[in-house]
């Protein structure tokens, strides 16, 4: 399925890794997927515990509501049913689910945080929102019970769209933000930006919405919370990217609980993109019920309340102007965007529009001047939080519209503008905060032309135009800040949590390794890259290394995964611990050979004597810390056993061109996606397979969001309209061509592994390329996401009209 | 989903028997609409009446004017018919282009005719090629079966048996998919029958599947695409939703009608 190509450029320039003579830059194939593949995957869902109860959810019907009355009665008699509790029975002491992340507005004031109940208190705000849990013996008495919870509602009139939730005398979400503002934030020098707009030859403006997406992983949440008396202790499997937040948020903030007593364990987990960051309610509700009920309580969602409830990405609304000189050089960007929230802040929901947007929007270019004020807005929805890409999408689909837009209306080529405006020295600090390290953007560009034969097209868009079809090119050259994140930069900006990784490399003393680390995978394939890496750096088998992940019983620590950090900082962190056991095994080594450490390097998995060829294996070096008869005891301990942190001292700055190509049909509208080809630098790749199969789904994603998916509230009810497969469009494989992937090497320049990261690339470079090839197709500047056939037939129409 | 009752007989006259003794007992044949209306608890029969094991409800037939399809034959085995592909091509397409495989090997020809979902193919099929319904009692015209959404001419426990297709003499299918469910936005079903040419158009209208009566004259005089210019169906007849504005549904049918005819 991938078309890769050798590329004729000098020396100087990145050059695809050379062959790899180990594990690191191999094609290995992944070790999880036997079990995947064979069904011995064990997700939350199949984890069951002696005596479990279930749990069914009562959820609001209504977007906004008072409650007048919860009946529970009939509920409590109906067969099976263990106990109905309600936002009533849950104790004061109980605290709201917190959000991660302070934002202080431009007044100086931080930003408003209403309480979000762990089951709703005096009012619901959004279709979904739950109400009480039931627990019965069995799923079916669960849900037939919570049928029989009465609930009074006192309908309120209800807010979906951040444009009506900002109009004057919209209804309140909350009574603590009364015009729905959670903050107003802005970033950059205004006054530069105004003063280089009055001076310019060109502006370029653009008004457009960013679609709301449900994330939809293919395994819906789940969890089976227990209690132990004999320990006062819990255990909490949960469907999560990252089990020692979830339990630090838990704990800490919500249940009062001592954070020693609670384990949560993340086993294989089913996708998450994001959505299963968060600490959500359910789960909360499950730990806090499972010592009441005193038996395990499961609950896995159904999909109808995966739409509902899980917590959706993007939906922002934002008008943006480039301002350039007469030869199409940036001079200056201004955004004003308007982000919903949903009805309660979801864990890192106030830092995506923010940090991880208007951060990003210098793009791969040196536009000077650069101011972005951006709007948080509450609405009766389900929260918006990160999802695949999580603000950077949306920046570089702000900035990547723009430059095409620009392009075509100076009659620029679409990689002139680019070449004409590409950041060339490195470092670059850009006028938003960020220091980029490295990169070679044209690089990229010329790559991502030379897959998708851009000097072809005209002869091809000819040919299409023969059949009365229309052909678009189009361009996206994305930039993303991944590698989350050096912690003091992270609480310099309102972050409440550190951004470092743990890892633990245990050496057996027979040589076989255990890598535990706080990097969960979950579709990533954490278990075999970094087997690779350590068995890489080892000089063993990759079979030879097992990764454990997503256990607070078994890991030091782990901030988790999400914002392609894993192999930036969680590799990094397993590297460090592995440093760390070279360094004792030298010492052994230098003991058992009667040599001083100094004289002692690790090579090709031995220990060798410099400038001789006497040496030590690894594995014996690894028995002998465990049977320490010939030993230094004095002077160190026995064991091979090192546990490292990493925190990064930047971000990494993952680029690269997508180049979509499309054929429209002006008559229907059908829009077809011919070619996508995408050339993307994330350092130093260490297995091609897996960074290709991220590259293709976070393609499929963001060709998603720019045709099919489109999260739909009723703007008068608040209904949920897209709340199932029959309404809201998922891509699927026929609606996708085969995708020609490439990629450049500029390694990172510190950490030690050189690696940027590659999860979220694809969904944040498609999205601005298909829209971006439509437009160059039918003609127009701009069409709506999703771009739907009617909409593309109704901008090609009016387009035609026009001419 | 909450508890019913569950039967499978091996015979019609078991199935219509237990039916008739039901409150509200209802059929299952492939289960692709029924099943998931029971998952969301939007249909919630006392008994499902499955036809899994009738073995008179199956089959493929075909005469000299006609192919006869059992009500409970699998829109998979109509798509790979010989006979349905080399005698009306057009309905092997169709069974081909619903839902996806999984759908196809599970979903039947009477299951779709009874439930007459107003985007489902099949009753563009039976409307353009002008079959005929049969029961366990009467023989229905295509004409009469569809009432509007999701509403037939059959009374309570009557059972589709199978369904009679007159061979045209040329037909075409042409469908413009919902991305999501799959199912018709607009679906054109055009046939050159004995009785003349026949428009049937599915996903469209707000009274579910309808012909379209001045293609059809126009049709009558010059059976080419070109015959249909100008020729359009209502606006204030189609079906508005959150796919797709009755504007752009009476436009995709004016477009694949003549679509349609180009490629019978």
């Amino acid at each position: 399925m991938t078309d890769t190509t050798t590329r004729e450029k000098p020396a100087a320039a990145p050059e695809r890794a050379a062959k790899p003579t180990g594990p690191i830059g191999s094609r290995v194939e992944r070790k999880e997927d036997a079990r995947f593949l064979t069904g011995a995957g064990q997700y939350t869902d199949d984890v069951t515990l002696p005596h479990q109860a279930y749990a069914s959810f009562v959820r609001s019907t209504h977007a906004h509501a008072r409650l007048k009355a919860v009946r529970t009665d009939a509920a409590r008699r109906a067969p099976g049913v263990l106990a109905v509790y309600t936002g009533a029975d849950v104790p004061a002491t109980v605290g709201g689910l917190p959000c991660g992340w302070l934002i202080t507005g431009t007044d100086g004031k931080p930003m408003k945080e209403p309480k979000h109940p762990i089951l709703a208190q005096g009012k619901v705000r959004y279709v979904g929102d739950p109400v009480a849990i039931v627990v019965a013996d069995t799923p079916v008495q669960a849900k037939e019970a919570a049928d029989l919870v009465e609930v009074d509602y006192e309908e309120l009139p209800s807010v979906v769209d951040v444009r009506d939730a900002t109009r004057k005398g919209a209804p309140a979400v909350h009574d603590e933000a009364p015009d729905n503002v959670c903050y107003v934030w802005a970033l950059g020098d205004k006054a530069a930006v105004d003063a280089a707009f009055a001076k310019a030859a060109h502006v370029t403006t653009l008004e457009f919405v960013n679609n709301r997406l449900i994330p939809n992983a293919i395994e819906p949440r789940a969890c089976n919370a227990s209690y132990s008396r004999a320990d006062d202790s819990y255990t909490l499997y949960v469907a999560n990217q990252n089990p020692h937040v979830e339990r630090l948020l838990m704990t800490a903030f919500v249940l009062g609980l001592p954070e020693h007593k609670v384990r949560v364990i993340a086993p294989d987990v089913g996708g998450g993109f994001g959505s299963k960051i968060y600490l959500y309610a359910e789960e909360t509700v499950c730990v806090w019920a499972s010592k009441l009920v005193g038996r395990p309580i499961k609950w896995t969602a159904e999909r109808s309340e995966s739409f509902l409830a899980d917590a959706h990405g993007r939906d922002h609304v934002t008008k943006a102007e480039l301002a350039l000189d007469k030869d199409g050089h940036f001079l200056a960007l201004r955004v004003k965007t308007s982000a919903a929230m949903g009805a309660y802040l979801s864990t890192f929901a106030s830092c995506i529009p923010t940090i991880l947007y208007a951060t990003l929007l210098a793009g791969q270019y040196t536009t000077p001047a650069i101011h972005c004020e951006v709007t948080a807005v509450f609405t009766n929805t389900a929260p918006v939080d990160a999802y695949r890409g999580a603000g950077r999408p949306e920046a570089t689909y702000v900035v990547e519209r723009l430059v095409a837009t620009a392009a075509r209306e100076m009659k620029l080529a679409q990689d002139e503008i680019r070449r004409r405006n590409f950041i060339r020295k490195f470092p670059y600090a850009t006028p938003v905060a960020l220091t980029y390290d490295t990169g070679d953007y044209e690089a990229c560009l010329d790559g991502a032309m030379k897959l998708a034969d851009a000097a072809g097209f005209p002869k091809r868009r000819e040919e299409a135009a023969k059949r009365g079809k229309l052909r678009g090119l189009g361009y996206s050259s994305y930039i993303e800040a991944c590698g989350l994140a050096p912690s003091n930069v992270a609480g310099a900006l309102g972050a409440r949590a550190g951004l470092f990784e743990a890892g633990e490399v245990r050496v057996h003393p027979t040589g076989k390794v255990t890598v535990f680390t706080g990097s969960h995978s979950h579709g990533q394939g954490h278990e075999t890259t970094f087997a690779q890496v350590v068995a890489g750096r080892l000089g063993i088998s990759v079979d030879d290394v097992d990764v454990v992940h997503g256990d607070t019983g078994r890991i030091p620590f782990g901030m988790g995964t999400y914002g392609s950090r894993s192999i930036a900082v969680g590799g990094t962190a397993i590297m460090k611990a592995v440093d760390k056991i070279v360094a004792k095994g030298r010492k052994i080594a230098a003991h058992l050979m009667e040599v001083s450490d100094a004289d002692v390097e690790f090579r090709d998995g031995k220990f060798t004597v410099k400038g001789t060829d006497k040496n030590v294996p690894f594995a014996q070096v690894a028995l002998t810390a465990y049977v320490p008869h010939n030993y230094p005891l004095d002077k160190l301990e026995p064991g091979l056993d090192e546990t490292a942190f990493y925190d990064p001292t930047n971000f990494t700055y993952p680029a690269g061109t997508h180049i979509c190509e499309v054929e429209v049909d002006p008559e229907t509208g059908e829009t077809k996606i011919v070619s996508f080809s995408a050339c993307d630098d994330f350092g130093n790749v260490i297995n091609p397979m897996i960074v290709e199969g991220q590259v293709h789904g976070g393609v499929a994603q963001g060709i998603g969001q720019a045709l099919l998916e489109g999260c739909v509230y009723d703007r008068e009810s608040g209904q949920l309209l897209t709340g199932s497969y029959m309404d809201y469009a998922m891509p699927r494989a026929a609606d996708l061509p085969s995708f020609k992937v490439d990629t450049r090497v500029t390694p990172c320049t510190h950490n030690p592994l050189g690696v940027k990261g590659c999860g979220e690339a694809g969904a944040i470079g498609a999205p601005a390329a298909v829209i971006n090839a439509i437009c160059e197709a039918i003609g127009v500047k701009d069409v709506e996401m999703p771009a739907t056939s009617e909409r593309v037939w109704r901008a090609a129409r009016s387009a035609k009209s026009g001419r | 989903m909450h508890a019913f009752g569950y039967y499978d007989p091996t015979s019609v006259a078991k199935a219509t028997g237990i039916a008739a003794d039901k409150a509200d007992g209802k059929y299952l044949a492939g289960g692709q609409s029924l099943l998931a209306a029971m998952k969301l608890s939007l249909a919630e029969p006392s008994d499902l009446i499955d036809l899994g094991r009738v073995a008179e409800l199956r089959g493929i037939k075909a005469d000299a004017a006609a192919i006869t399809i059992g009500a409970m034959t699998r829109h998979s085995e109509v798509a790979a018919s010989p006979e349905v592909g080399s005698r009306i091509p057009a309905l092997a397409m169709l069974a081909g282009m619903i839902g996806d495989l999984q759908v196809r090997n599970r979903g039947t020809l009477g299951g779709s005719l009874a439930n007459d979902d107003p985007a489902s193919d099949y009753p563009a099929a039976a409307l353009g090629l002008g079959a005929t319904i049969s029961t366990e009692k009467r023989q229905i015209a295509a004409d009469d079966f569809f009432k509007g959404l999701f509403e037939t001419a059959l009374a309570p426990g009557e059972l589709i048996v199978s369904v009679t297709f007159p061979v045209p003499k040329k037909a075409a299918y042409v469908k413009f998919r919902n991305p999501a469910s799959r199912f018709a936005i607009v679906g054109v079903f055009a046939a050159q029958t004995a009785k003349g040419p026949r428009v049937a158009v599915t996903g469209a209208g707000a009274r579910g599947v309808f012909r379209v009566k001045a293609m059809e004259e126009a049709l009558a005089r010059d059976w080419s695409p070109k015959a249909l210019d100008g020729l359009t169906v209502a606006q204030s007849e189609m079906q508005s939703d959150l796919h797709a504005s009755a504007e752009y549904r009476a436009h995709l049918v004016s477009v694949l009608a003549r679509r349609a005819v180009a490629a019978a």
